[in-house]
């Protein structure tokens, strides 16, 4: 089964700037997922402010250019991987939020976790 | 959470942390199948606790801690046989006094005894299918019921080859180490075996209507990752898992919504993955910058990637596949390789061509009782108007086509040819 987690963070929370520490956390994490055959693919973003949106609104196609101020939860990075169970992808994200706990004391956010259409028992 | 969500829980987290726990306890105390043993204790231990005490906050954690006190205290129940013993139990324990520290646990690389555990697993000396038995179990992380399951055998029976297997390692006395040189070439391509027999076990069974079967194409797919991230110079690994990942791309295009298959010039090519046939297509040419374009597995998964360029079936340079399997038939010298070579021949320069091909390998042994060989033919003789001749070749095919579906498929094509 494939998942994407994606981390999500309240716009304050400025996730664009990890401390030093966190990142090489993650890294590790990501490091040891990859090479255990489970980890397909991840990267962090760019903060929003540099992000642009195509939108259809009343069948009206725009393009918009950050900053986006009214957004409040913000995307901040994401992983795809392949799991054999929903469980071990759950494990996982639990596991990449704790080392946010440890190493960005105070930051608040959510991982969700997301299995793709279309693959056998998802 | 209820007792199956924390049960599934443990399992998930034993998954993830097993490899590492095994390679820890090995290298504490020289023995795979101890260290193996003991990790399923700590799994145990895990089964039993967590459901009361709840999920620890890092699970990885509690089985390390778990694991390496089972392991302390096996070595302390043990007599004292040699020196070195007491000396690792005071190293042991001095190490016993402190938790791990999780990032400490991320920092350790485990890369070359998780190598050393792959080739013990996979070691020549044991049979087929205790290697694939050994390698879901120590690598992977599956347990017994799950490997039984995946196999569609009973319980019992990959507990004795796992039994079995741990014997002849322990008697056999075999160093626990990665080879080198020569010794390491062959041992990789056991290695790369036991992937493929697990990847082809997954991918030719027909799909269970048991969703709890483990997935053996996933377990191995992650096995041949495992594999390239530990040896990333080894051409034929990153060959096998350019095979394996291109043929996997095509999942969803391989049954209809009854189970029934579709072959491959059949299948809905918007259904294949394209993410996946892009790793394949990243691991094929790694194997080549490798050197590595002649390999077993490396040919194979070029053939299969001819298929994975075509967006349409009329698109596919059948011409390189029929090079293609004239080199992979030099390397294996099987029949069945050659059978290939005359439909993609057939394909490319016509019917008559692909007889031809056919012609030679008729009185192969190998041969006699396969059903794809007149199956093949009456397909050549059909499209040369050689309806009586190809009429009769479909009527072999279905004497001996294991298969009922597959029977009835020949014998409607054996009646359609007039």
């Amino acid at each position: 089964m494939r998942f994407m987690s994606i981390v999500t963070a309240p716009r304050s929370q400025q996730y664009g700037h990890p401390t030093p520490e966190l990142l090489e956390a993650m890294g590790k994490l990501a490091d040891r997922e990859i090479k255990a055959g489970r980890m397909i693919d991840n990267g962090g973003l760019m903060p929003i402010d540099q992000a642009v949106r195509i939108t259809i609104v009343d069948g009206k196609l725009s393009v918009l250019d950050g900053p986006f101020v009214e957004a409040k939860e913000v995307i901040g990075g994401y992983s795809i991987t392949e799991m054999a169970s929903k469980e071990e992808a759950v494990a996982l994200a639990i596991e990449f939020m704790q080392l946010h706990k440890d190493h960005m004391p105070g930051w608040e956010g959510t991982c969700e976790v997301r299995a793709f259409a279309g693959f056998a028992g998802s | 959470m209820t007792a199956a969500d924390t049960h599934r829980a443990v399992l998930a987290a034993w998954r993830v942390e097993q490899p590492r726990l095994i390679t820890s306890l090995a290298r504490m105390l020289r023995d795979v199948p101890l260290a193996e043993e003991l990790t399923q204790e700590a799994l145990l231990a895990a089964l039993e606790h967590w459901p009361r005490a709840g999920v620890p906050d890092r699970p990885g954690a509690w089985l390390m801690t778990t694991a390496r006190r089972l392991a302390l205290n096996h070595l302390q129940r043990a007599p004292m046989l040699e020196r070195n013993h007491a000396m690792l139990l005071s190293e042991l324990e001095q190490e016993q006094l402190l938790p791990p520290d999780y990032e400490a646990m991320l920092d350790d690389d485990i890369g070359d005894e998780m190598l050393r555990l792959i080739f013990t697993a996979c070691h020549p000396l044991l049979p087929y299918d205790a290697r694939t038995a050994l390698a879901l179990r120590m690598v992977c992380g599956l347990t017994t019921v799950e490997i039984a399951r995946a196999f569609l055998v009973p319980e019992a029976t990959i507990s004795q080859r796992i039994v079995r297997a741990k014997r002849t390692l322990s008697e056999s006395g075999l160093a626990y180490e990665t080879p080198h040189g020569g010794e390491l070439a062959a041992r990789l391509s056991s290695v790369l075996e036991v992937v493929y027999l697990i990847f082809n076990e997954g991918y030719t069974a027909a799909r269970g209507d048991d969703w709890l079967r483990p997935d053996l194409c996933g377990e191995a797919l992650r096995l041949g990752r495992i594999v390239i991230a530990i040896a990333p110079d080894e051409a034929e690994a990153h060959g096998l898992l350019a095979l394996m990942e291109l043929n996997a791309s095509r999942t969803a295009a391989r049954t209809d919504a009854a189970g029934e298959p579709i072959l491959l010039l059949d299948q809905d090519r918007a259904l294949w993955d394209q993410l996946q046939i892009q790793r394949g297509m990243r691991s094929l040419a790694r194997a080549e910058e490798l050197g590595g374009a002649g390999g077993f597995y490396a040919l194979q998964a070029a053939i299969v990637a001819c298929h994975a360029r075509a967006a349409r079936a009329a698109e596919t340079d059948w011409l390189r596949i029929a090079l293609l399997y004239a080199e992979l038939s030099a390397v294996t010298r099987s029949p069945i390789v050659e059978l290939n070579r005359a439909i993609a021949v057939g394909m490319a320069e016509g019917p008559a061509s692909g007889l031809a091909i056919l012609d030679r390998i008729t009185d192969a042994r190998a041969l006699k009782t396969y059903h794809l060989l007149p199956s093949v033919r009456g397909d050549m003789l059909r499209r040369l108007g050689r309806h009586d001749e190809a009429r009769a070749a479909f009527e072999a095919a279905a004497a001996l086509a294991g298969n009922k579906r597959e029977r009835e498929l020949l014998l409607r094509r054996a009646r359609e040819t007039v």
